[in-house]
């Protein structure tokens, strides 16, 4: 979990750490599934060291004075501030995959095609189980939304594994 | 000439040619397809690749021009006119991208007509239809014209319709072309729901997102089945890692 995800979502307000996990569990649905309380309070500690939040007593709640929430201080604000307005977007690895088609024809190893067909095989598959996940969210829910992203990059790769079907398939022929 | 019902649709050497000499156009050729009872099966591929001909031809919409076509054990590519308009009353059930209502009908009599065709009566059909409108969640909309439906809520009542005689084979044609994200989500979990109570599904789709949810996906090109898919059985891949979210 980057560090960053942890203090953005501190920034509504002062919280208990079981507090942001929630937060994150309604942000996420069953994706949140793979994250463990233990990460969470991994990266708060380390937030913490970085002087970009401070642990106070919770006001309000004096039944529980052990009860502590996360604040960010005003270095946790600004990096908060930088990493919102960061434009940052996942690279797709897909120069290995092309590669991988390239050598093996070239070297006469294995069959491109059987290549792409496994591959295409295994995203349709995830593509098969996020969408059973996104049919299992209620509607307009946060985690609805980013498993529509998933499934549509999904899509995407699937269009260019085709595109490389039908090259390789095309190469063959003509040989 | 009836087969021991192992395949609930079976086809052999299905084929379906229009014009003729130079202009000759093999819309499906030579297709072997089976599909289980109680399967959800997908058929993808480019516009213009058969797909659409062949759903028709397996409804009994259109006549192959060659092959062996069976419905439930029974052989219906010999089947008259009236036998075949039977068979799409009683045993078959369409679900278009254009929905194909009927636009000066209300959603209730929409769904009422084919109960009615079939001979049954009007409280018979008033009552059907009050119990599809509800499950597919239309209740409140009984009343309403199809222009007055969003395109999910038209979908839905063509979805209802298409059950109206209770066919153990529902074939869908694009069933969510027009529709957004969410509206396609709600066809999709009511297709799931037909699945779950048994019906026999098959989509086409040029659509993987819709495609992936079957049990099973044929590829199509140029009329012809290129490759299959079986979709049931474990991912490598978790969910969380998809997105991004792997520790």
């Amino acid at each position: 979990m980057q560090q960053e995800v942890v203090l953005a979502m501190l920034a509504k307000e002062p919280s208990q750490g079981s507090q942001l996990r929630a937060r994150l569990d309604r942000a996420l649905g069953p994706l949140g599934d793979a994250m463990n309380d233990g990460q969470v309070y991994v990266t708060l500690g380390r937030l913490e060291k970085a002087g970009l939040v401070i642990r106070e007593g919770a006001a309000g709640s004096p039944a529980r004075p052990d009860r502590k929430v996360y604040v960010l201080t005003p270095a946790g604000e600004e990096r908060v501030a930088e990493w919102l307005a960061e434009v940052s977007w996942p690279k797709p690895d897909l120069a290995e995959f092309h590669l991988k088609l390239t050598a093996a024809a070239a070297a006469g190893l294995a069959d491109p095609i059987g290549i792409v067909d496994l591959q295409r095989r295994e995203l349709l598959r995830r593509l098969r189980d996020v969408q059973r996940a996104a049919m299992a969210e209620p509607d307009h829910s946060d985690a609805g939304l980013l498993l529509e992203g998933i499934a549509l990059r999904l899509q995407a790769d699937l269009r260019w594994l085709e595109s490389c079907e039908r090259v390789w398939t095309d190469r063959r022929n003509e040989r | 000439m009836n087969e021991p019902e192992k395949a609930f649709v079976r086809a052999r050497g299905l084929r379906k040619e229009y014009g003729s000499g130079e202009g000759l156009v093999r819309a499906v050729d030579e297709v072997d397809v089976e599909v289980a009872r109680g399967e959800t099966l997908s058929i993808m591929g480019p516009s213009g690749c058969g797909k659409s001909t062949l759903l028709h031809l397996l409804g009994g919409l259109d006549r192959p021009t060659a092959g062996e076509l069976w419905l439930a054990g029974r052989r219906i590519d010999g089947l008259s006119e009236r036998a075949l308009a039977q068979l799409r009353r009683h045993e078959v059930g369409f679900v278009f991208q254009a929905y194909h209502l009927m636009e000066e009908l209300t959603a209730q009599e929409n769904i009422e007509l084919p109960v009615l065709l079939a001979g049954r009566s009007p409280g018979e059909a008033r009552r059907r239809a009050r119990q599809l409108l509800d499950q597919v969640g239309l209740a409140d909309r009984a009343d309403h014209l199809p222009s007055a439906l969003s395109g999910g809520q038209r979908q839905r009542a063509a979805i209802a319709r298409a059950l109206a005689n209770e066919p153990q084979l529902v074939l869908a044609d694009e069933p969510t072309g027009n529709l957004d994200s969410a509206a396609t989500l709600e066809v999709l979990r009511l297709f799931e729901a037909l699945h779950a109570a048994g019906l026999t599904l098959v989509i086409v789709t040029h659509d993987e997102r819709i495609a992936a949810t079957a049990n099973r996906l044929i590829s199509m090109r140029d009329g012809a089945f290129v490759d299959e898919t079986h979709l049931v059985g474990g991912t490598k891949g978790n969910l969380a890692d998809l997105a991004g979210l792997g520790s």
